[in-house]
């Protein structure tokens, strides 16, 4: 990923930087700037609504990765999710901290800031959202 | 040194999950373990998972202090970063926690660096810049990943996590009585440019250095402030390991109890830069009203920052929950074994590396 690429999405990445329609109310992530809702697209033309995600929702469905994307050798096996925003949308992000056994459907996290990945040993590090298990359930001993 | 009015508004803490106790680790190298933790007074280590560094327990930690103290991020007019593990040579992460808390552009931000110490150097920062009035809110943070060479003394403590205090004048919920700094040419621990791990002076880490700095900075703070130990609830001391800091104390005059809260390196290890303010935290998370803190920094090279605060009644409606209190990462953890730990701090050399 090139740094200006990356740079364009840090109020998305780093914030979870979403748009919201004045017309329905519907909350997009990544922010769009017409509302698809609508039949009426041209009233959410320029005034669609920038706002954040609170970083709460729950795990709508995951899986468990053991090829690693380039990167993520060092955390296999790791829990990939759907997960369904207190605000609506659904994004996808790595479950940090938890036995893929622990997880399941339903289960409430928030988001958390964690290294994505780095362009080699002297390139840019990449930062940006993840989820965490909500209430630290997966630090009980 | 006196910042008039100057005090706490809000702070936040971060631990990573992941432990490792002294016993796993001496099982690999032929060590006691277990005597080794008894001599350090260390019964596990935090351990930070491969994504996270000193940029990322930065933010998770001024996060939770953002959301405690209600911050408006556009009040924030300084952000200074203390660690020694800073993840670029050049890049702040000062500039990437700032953006991630939404406090961009109308800040200035910067890294501090003074071996363990260069958060407590940040909150004397701050104090200045908001008693003259040049910023109303000013962020302070220690925070740090470092390492010991496998199968030094250093890798059986060294660890993971981080401070962030929010300093201003109202409301704060400790003010700020004084600050007083002791510092020295001493050469007893330090990392040349392009070293991975640091190199120490062994013995001579102790007496001339951590105890001398620490007692002759409390001594000072509490001669300029007419006090002694019997005047402080709670006392808060660098902890680079679970043995110093109680050394210190009882070279000071304070007994246990008053070092019950304030130390947490028995239970996560010395988190460097993050280690004093992360004790702090935890004396704040059970601190009442009108009670007096005394807390001595230290970091090696050398020197102390001292601090003498006072609880004010704000601290019974300040939201101490949200995040993690302190006493929950010292309780929790998920232990992991040597092969995992090894994996997780880049000790093992992937091919093409």
């Amino acid at each position: 990923m090139t740094v200006a690429r990356f740079w364009r999405e840090t109020l998305r990445r780093y914030n979870l930087g979403a748009s919201k329609c004045p017309e329905c109310q519907a909350v997009f992530f990544p922010p769009r700037s017409v509302c698809p809702n609508c039949s009426v697209h041209r009233k959410s033309l320029t005034k669609m609504e920038a706002c954040q995600l609170s970083g709460r929702g729950v795990v709508y469905s995951y899986t468990t990765v053991h090829e690693a994307a380039d990167g993520f050798e060092m955390q296999v096996p790791y829990v990939l999710a759907l997960v369904k925003m207190a605000e609506g949308p659904m994004l996808t992000g790595q479950i940090v901290d938890v036995d893929p056994k622990d997880i399941r459907e339903g289960l409430p996290v928030r988001a958390t800031f964690r290294r994505l990945r780095a362009d080699g040993d002297d390139g840019v590090i990449h930062y940006g959202y993840k989820f965490a298990l909500e209430n630290g359930a997966a630090a009980k001993k | 040194m006196r910042a008039e009015g100057v005090g706490i508004v809000s702070y936040g803490t971060y631990v990573p999950r992941y432990r490792i106790t002294p016993d796993e680790i001496g099982r690999v190298w032929g060590v006691d373990g277990v005597a080794m933790g008894k001599n350090l007074n260390i019964h596990s280590k935090s351990v930070p998972s491969p994504d996270e560094d000193t940029i990322t327990i930065s933010t998770e930690a001024l996060r939770v202090a953002m959301t405690r103290g209600g911050i408006d991020p556009r009040d924030i007019g300084a952000v200074y970063v203390g660690s020694e593990s800073h993840p670029y040579a050049v890049k702040p992460t000062a500039t990437i926690v700032a953006q991630a808390i939404g406090a961009t552009p109308n800040l200035t931000a910067a890294d501090f660096e003074f071996a363990c110490k260069a958060g407590t150097a940040a909150i004397q920062v701050c104090m200045g810049l908001v008693a003259s009035g040049m910023i109303k809110y000013g962020v302070a943070i220690g925070s740090d990943t470092s390492q010991g060479a496998p199968g030094d003394a250093l890798e059986y403590s060294a660890s993971a996590g981080g401070g962030a205090f929010i300093l201003g004048k109202d409301p704060i919920i400790a003010k700020i009585n004084a600050t007083q700094s002791y510092t020295t040419d001493t050469p007893d621990f330090w990392r040349r440019e392009g070293q991975r791990y640091p190199s120490h002076g062994g013995r001579f880490t102790g007496e001339p250095a951590y105890f001398r700095h620490v007692t002759e900075c409390g001594k000072g703070i509490m001669a300029s402030e007419g006090t002694t130990p019997a005047d402080y609830q709670h006392v808060v001391f660098h902890q680079p390991n679970g043995k110093f800091p109680q050394r210190a104390g009882k070279l000071l005059g304070f007994n246990e109890d008053q070092m019950r809260y304030g130390m947490v390196t028995p239970w996560i290890g010395n988190t460097y830069s993050g280690a004093a303010l992360i004790g702090l935290a935890n004396v704040l998370d059970h601190a009442k009203p009108s009670e007096r803190i005394l807390v001595v920094g230290y970091g090696s090279g050398a020197g102390s920052d001292a601090f003498d605060l006072t609880v004010t009644d704000n601290i019974t409606n300040f939201d101490r929950q949200t995040g993690t209190p302190v006493q929950h990462d010292l309780d929790h953890g998920i232990p992991i074994n040597y092969s995992i730990y090894a994996k997780f701090r880049g000790k093992i050399r992937l091919s093409g590396e």
